[in-house]
């Protein structure tokens, strides 16, 4: 059984049906990229999974759980941590605060401040900069930061929407040297990304998505050299 | 009376509004909106008093703290029927529903208490400090109430910055989405938001009742409205722009009273906060951030 699964999604804005019957899973340990161009639904469907989004039809399960009804902040405790897109981290609050409102719902203080250790010495800037605020990090920052506040939850899947957006190419380069490594700490990774060159180099499987509809899927190095998907995600 | 008894007294007028804002500056801060009802839980915390005291003859701090419970359980209740449901609607129809249930409050209050104005008991039973050969007098209201603010504001201060709870409300006055991914339940914390917001209203409503004894439907109205001037003067949002306003608002206030004139002091009051918006559109505390992309 997989780790997450979709079943038949639908999710409308309003009247706009957004999501139209979408099906994919994530097994445990894997790293799954979700990729499609502006629009598609991506961040519709991860909203939708993470439960911050009420959903129109079908199902999705976590480990077994049936969580299609549950709100966002009983997702957490299950162990799905979401990266969401822009970062949206808490701009007026210290990194330390941050990283600490990410583990809310962790109640053993002992192996949080073990979590942190793991986190600072992922990203070692974090803890540079742990009493600045925020909104005072660089883009890059920000993102790192984001990710070490999800990790605080010790998820055992994360999903993360377009981690690499507005960012240098050394940051790119940085941010998924990170990717890699959660995934291989035993992270399972739900991947969103429009830089699709690089989500398909370090993801295990893909889906391609369009307008609200799947219309592919396969193992990443297959869809790396599917002709169709060259020439609309890679430039080629 | 010499200047420093205007100046305590206008201290501790402005102590009053000073806890009264912080109601409303947690609640904008957190529910993004503005509660124009909160005046009125005022005045029912008076009423509850009013009536523990004189007609159960309880001891005055027993009906402080009935009506703090009472209090907190409105503002709950307020917030559950009136503007929960309100959540994704326009800040239009929110503020509306806030102005009506404003007058529902009066109204009740009006229906069981008729419109004469009652005499408060007051619940400070002090000595009277007396300094400078008796040229300066500091009642025990004033002197409780100045005290209260200062406890209040130094408690609330560390239950934000150092409890889960007070980090959460925090984490939910930036972004409610993003707070829910950490797992923050953001109804409960908007709830919690009422409950401290009305908690202190009550305490508002007992020193106030106290130090200007005379008990109406409308007597939370006008320190409603002043303490809002006072929040938005100070930087709505912001806890200690609440406090600094406040106590601003009514020192100026006092002194606009004694030097200038009485009828012109509320005019005065309002002058300033025009002033102060037009140069400083934040208010005094307020901040704009800008998020980096
Ligand atoms: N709050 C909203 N209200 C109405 N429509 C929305 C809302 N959010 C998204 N949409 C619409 O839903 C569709 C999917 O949007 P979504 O944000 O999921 O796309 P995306 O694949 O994440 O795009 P991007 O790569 O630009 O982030 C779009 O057509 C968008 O206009
Ligand atoms: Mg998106």
């Amino acid at each position: 059984m997989a780790m997450l699964e979709v079943k038949d999604l639908e999710v409308h804005y309003g009247v706009i049906k957004a999501i139209k019957g979408v099906s994919f899973e994530v097994n445990e340990g894997e790293v799954v990229s979700l990729i499609g161009a502006n629009g598609a639904g991506k961040t519709t469907i991860l909203h939708a999974v993470s439960g911050l989004l009420p959903k129109s039809k079908g199902s999705i399960t976590f480990e077994g759980t049936d969580i299609t009804k549950v709100p966002a902040h009983k997702i957490v405790s299950l162990g799905m941590a979401h990266v969401p897109e822009g970062r949206r981290v808490f701009a007026q609050l210290s990194v330390l605060e941050n990283l600490k409102l990410g583990a809310y719902t962790r109640n053993d203080k002992k192996e949080m401040e073990s979590t942190l250790k793991m986190i600072y010495e992922s990203f070692p800037r974090l803890e540079e900069r742990k009493n600045q605020t925020a909104g005072t990090l660089s883009g890059g920052e920000q993102q790192m930061l984001a990710m070490g506040r999800a990790l605080m939850s010790h998820p055992k899947l994360i999903l993360m929407d377009e981690p690499s957006m507005g960012l240098s190419p050394i940051f790119v380069e940085e941010i998924f040297n990170i990717i890699k490594k959660i995934s291989s700490q035993g992270t399972t990774v739900l991947l969103v990304e429009q830089n699709a060159k690089k989500a398909l180099s370090i993801a295990d499987r893909a889906y391609v998505l369009e307008t609200g509809n799947i219309t592919l899927s396969g193992d990443a190095n297959v869809l790396m050299n599917d002709e169709s998907v060259k020439k609309a995600y890679l430039g080629e | 009376m010499s200047f420093w008894n205007y100046l305590i007294n206008g201290l501790s007028l402005g102590s009053v509004y000073a806890i009264i804002a912080l109601g409303y500056t947690m609640v904008y801060g957190i529910a993004k909106m503005l509660n124009f009802a909160h005046g009125d839980v005022i005045m029912v915390g008076g009423f509850v008093i009013y009536t523990i005291m004189n007609g159960a003859g309880l001891n005055p701090l027993l009906a402080v703290l009935i009506s703090i419970v009472a209090c907190t359980v409105l503002g709950v209740v307020i917030e559950k029927v009136a503007y929960k449901p309100l959540r994704k609607a326009t800040p239009l129809a929110v503020l509306i529903t806030a102005i009506g249930v404003s007058y529902l409050l009066q109204n009740v209050a009006l229906l069981i208490f008729g419109s004469d104005a009652k005499l408060f008991t007051s619940v400070v039973n002090m000595t009277p400090i007396s300094l400078a050969d008796g040229q300066i007098v500091i009642t025990g209201e004033t002197q409780i109430t100045i005290i209260a603010c200062i406890i209040i504001m130094i408690a609330l201060s560390l239950f934000i910055k150092k409890t889960k709870a007070g980090q959460a409300m925090l984490a939910v006055s930036e972004d409610k989405d993003a707070a829910e991914l950490m797992g923050i339940n953001v109804n409960g914390t908007i709830s919690l938001t009422f409950a401290i917001g009305s908690g202190l209203a009550a305490v508002a409503g007992a020193l106030l009742c106290s130090a200007y004894p005379t008990l109406t439907p409308y007597t939370g109205s006008m320190p409603g409205i002043k303490a809002f001037v006072a929040a938005v003067f100070g930087g709505i949002g912001s806890i200690p722009g609440a406090f600094i306003g406040g106590i601003l608002l009514g020192i100026i206030e006092n002194l606009s009273k004694a030097y200038i004139s009485s009828q012109m002091a509320d005019a005065i009051v309002f002058s300033v906060l025009i002033i102060v918006l037009l140069v400083k559109p934040t208010g005094l505390l307020g901040k704009k951030y800008s998020e980096k992309v």
